[in-house]
């Protein structure tokens, strides 16, 4: 059941009806009966992946709760104990607590792993080895991998003791199946969805009506602008043809899609939260405002950053081997490579984690590294760009900042180009194309036109995208445009929405010639 | 308290560490920073900062990570 489907509003409408309907008490069992009736809509199959998930983290989280509980009961009844005796019980329990994480761990990334990788093995050894092994027929469920992470983290935040334990399984299954957040996310944190998910909520005009105008601003991004966009882009990067300039062109409409397409799905997550008063975190900031490839991947699908950095990023860099390997590489090789090492091994290892996320194929991997070494190039330029600042005062003005942007906007779309094209080779062949066959008149002389897109499209492409800078420049000036539109009368507010409704419905990417599609998200 | 101060002053020469109460909330400290940082306490103190304790609380002045590493110390 795809957002953008018949079915899905049809589920929504009921959803929201009923949960308004139903007593306080029973709103969050209901949500967890409409996500797994959503999941299994899906496919049956997938309900069987899930709950294998939810019953592993339930059973492992509370034998970890226990584990910690037995741990602060033997210490408060043991205050003689000397600082050894109780280093050694303390570790005692530890080990304890991380052979249960780890099997946790293993389960459940090992089943992300096999359903999604390996077809990816069997494709790199044929590659390798020529041999002709044939493709494993897989079910990947739907979300796999954002539920799976989900999950992950809130064991591990058990694990550390910053997270109380969910006794209840039924409230872990909501938490893991949540049927806005299932399909592409933004990853919760159990500690910050939990303060929402599970209370009572008694309905409020306001926050309903934000939620509706945020799902429709979701769905007049995906629907109106990425699904029109798509036949240009598939085109432009369908195979080599397209070289030169239209390298550059398909970078610019890729961008708008991809952010059309996973803000707006992510809109459309939040906003069927938000019409329930339940918050989720935002998964963006304006990424396309950001000045610097680092700052770019904190606005940009953050909750997944925010993920990797406290789940793969800060237990690389600290475990005892790396700190070990710091300390060798400074004594051996000196400060400045020594301070290095455990940095830039630690990002390589979450970068190709990354890019293995991403999708089952080298082009993700290559994208990974690519993004990792461009981030680390861009680290040790930062005190030659500190000079270059101090002696000639630009920072702050506003046309640089907007030479920054733009390099930004340009550097990660081209690095983002080994997901479109077939292969790295040829990804790479059209890159060089851009400086070695670049004609810009394909911008002036109706090349464009061809691409699957008439006048009319570009026009509604024009506008619409048009309205989604201005929205997000009144964001960074000013704040959020909805409450703004509220403080006016009525009428304001709800005819904007009315205008969305309509737009989105009349302007639509669908009818002939256009099939509304998946997001892009949903794949990974 | 001191070879905590210089390890942190070779990071930012530019920031007063005595007096910022909120080195990550400001990101004047990034994720970089902290690895940086937690590998030079294991060179200085000999203590292992583990993973679970990379919060902001642990980080937002001096004073709190000081406080992390003699905590780490006692047990």
């Amino acid at each position: 059941m795809l957002f953008t489907s018949y079915a899905f509003v049809g589920f929504l409408a009921l959803t929201l009806t009923a949960y308004y309907l139903v007593p306080g008490r029973w709103q969050w069992p209901l949500l967890l009966a409409a996500s797994y009736g959503f999941y299994w809509a899906a496919s049956p199959w997938y309900l069987l992946f899930i709950l294998v998930t939810t019953a592993s983290a339930y059973g492992v989280s509370l034998k970890l709760a226990d584990l910690s509980g037995e741990q602060r009961a033997y210490l408060a009844a043991h205050k003689d104990l000397t600082r050894e005796e109780k280093r050694a019980y303390r570790a005692g329990i530890k080990k304890r607590k991380w052979a249960w994480l780890l099997a946790c761990l293993f389960l459940n990334i090992g089943i992300l792993s096999v359903s999604k990788y390996t077809n990816f093995v069997i494709r790199s050894f044929n590659a390798l080895t020529g041999r002709g092994l044939g493709p494993v027929d897989m079910i990947v469920p739907m979300g796999i991998s954002f539920y799976t992470f989900q999950t992950v983290g809130y064991v591990i935040d058990v694990y550390r003791d910053r997270q109380p334990v969910q006794r209840d399984f039924f409230k872990l299954a909501l938490f893991v199946s949540f049927f806005p957040q299932l399909v592409q996310g933004p990853i919760s944190r159990y500690g910050q969805l939990s303060q929402t998910l599970f209370t009572p909520h008694k309905f409020a005009e306001k926050a309903f009506s934000f939620g509706l105008m945020r799902i429709l601003w979701g769905y007049f991004k995906k629907v109106v602008l990425a699904d029109r966009l798509l036949p240009a882009v598939t085109a432009l990067t369908g195979d080599g043809t397209y070289a030169g300039a239209y390298v550059l062109a398909a970078m610019l409409l890729y961008a708008f899609e991809l952010y059309c397409d996973f803000t707006g799905g992510i809109d459309i997550a939040i906003g069927v939260g938000e019409a329930m008063g339940i918050r989720m975190p935002e998964n963006f900031d304006l990424p396309y405002f950001s000045k610097n490839i680092t700052e770019y991947w904190k606005r940009w699908h953050i909750t997944m950053g925010t993920w990797f950095t406290d789940y793969i990023f800060y237990p690389v860099s600290v475990c005892r081997p790396m700190l070990r390997l710091s300390k060798w590489s400074r004594e051996h090789l000196g400060q400045a490579v020594g301070k290095r090492v455990t940095v830039y091994l630690a990002s390589f290892i979450v970068w190709l984690t990354t890019g293995i996320w991403h999708g089952a194929a080298w082009n993700f991997v290559v994208w990974g590294l690519a993004n990792w070494a461009v981030i680390m190039v861009s680290q040790e330029l930062a005190p030659l760009y500190e000079r270059f600042h101090r002696r000639f005062a630009l920072r702050g003005k506003a046309p640089y900042e907007a030479f920054q942007v733009v390099r930004t906007v340009l550097l990660v779309s081209a690095i983002r180009m080994f997901d479109c094209y077939r292969d790295v080779p040829l990804t790479f062949a059209m890159l060089k194309s851009l400086f070695t066959r670049f004609d810009p008149r394909v911008f002036t002389d109706g090349s464009l036109l061809g691409l699957g897109l008439d006048g009319a499209d570009w026009l509604v492409l024009t506008l619409g995208l048009a309205v989604v800078l201005a929205v997000s420049l009144y964001k960074l000036k000013r704040g959020g445009i909805r409450e703004a539109l509220y403080e006016k009368p009525p009428a304001v507010f709800y005819g904007a929405m009315g205008a969305l409704l309509v737009c989105t419905v009349v302007f639509g990417a669908y009818g002939a010639g256009y099939d509304v599609t998946r997001f892009i998200y949903d794949r990974f | 308290m001191d070879e905590l101060l210089k390890i942190l002053h070779s990071l930012h020469p530019e920031v007063d560490f005595t007096a910022r109460e909120a080195l990550v909330d400001d990101r004047v400290l990034k994720s970089f920073d902290i690895v940086s940082i937690v590998s030079e306490i294991y060179e200085v103190f000999g203590v292992a900062v583990p993973a679970e304790e990379i919060v902001p609380e642990n980080f937002n002045s001096a004073k709190a990570l000081y406080a992390l590493i003699q905590r780490l110390e006692d047990e």
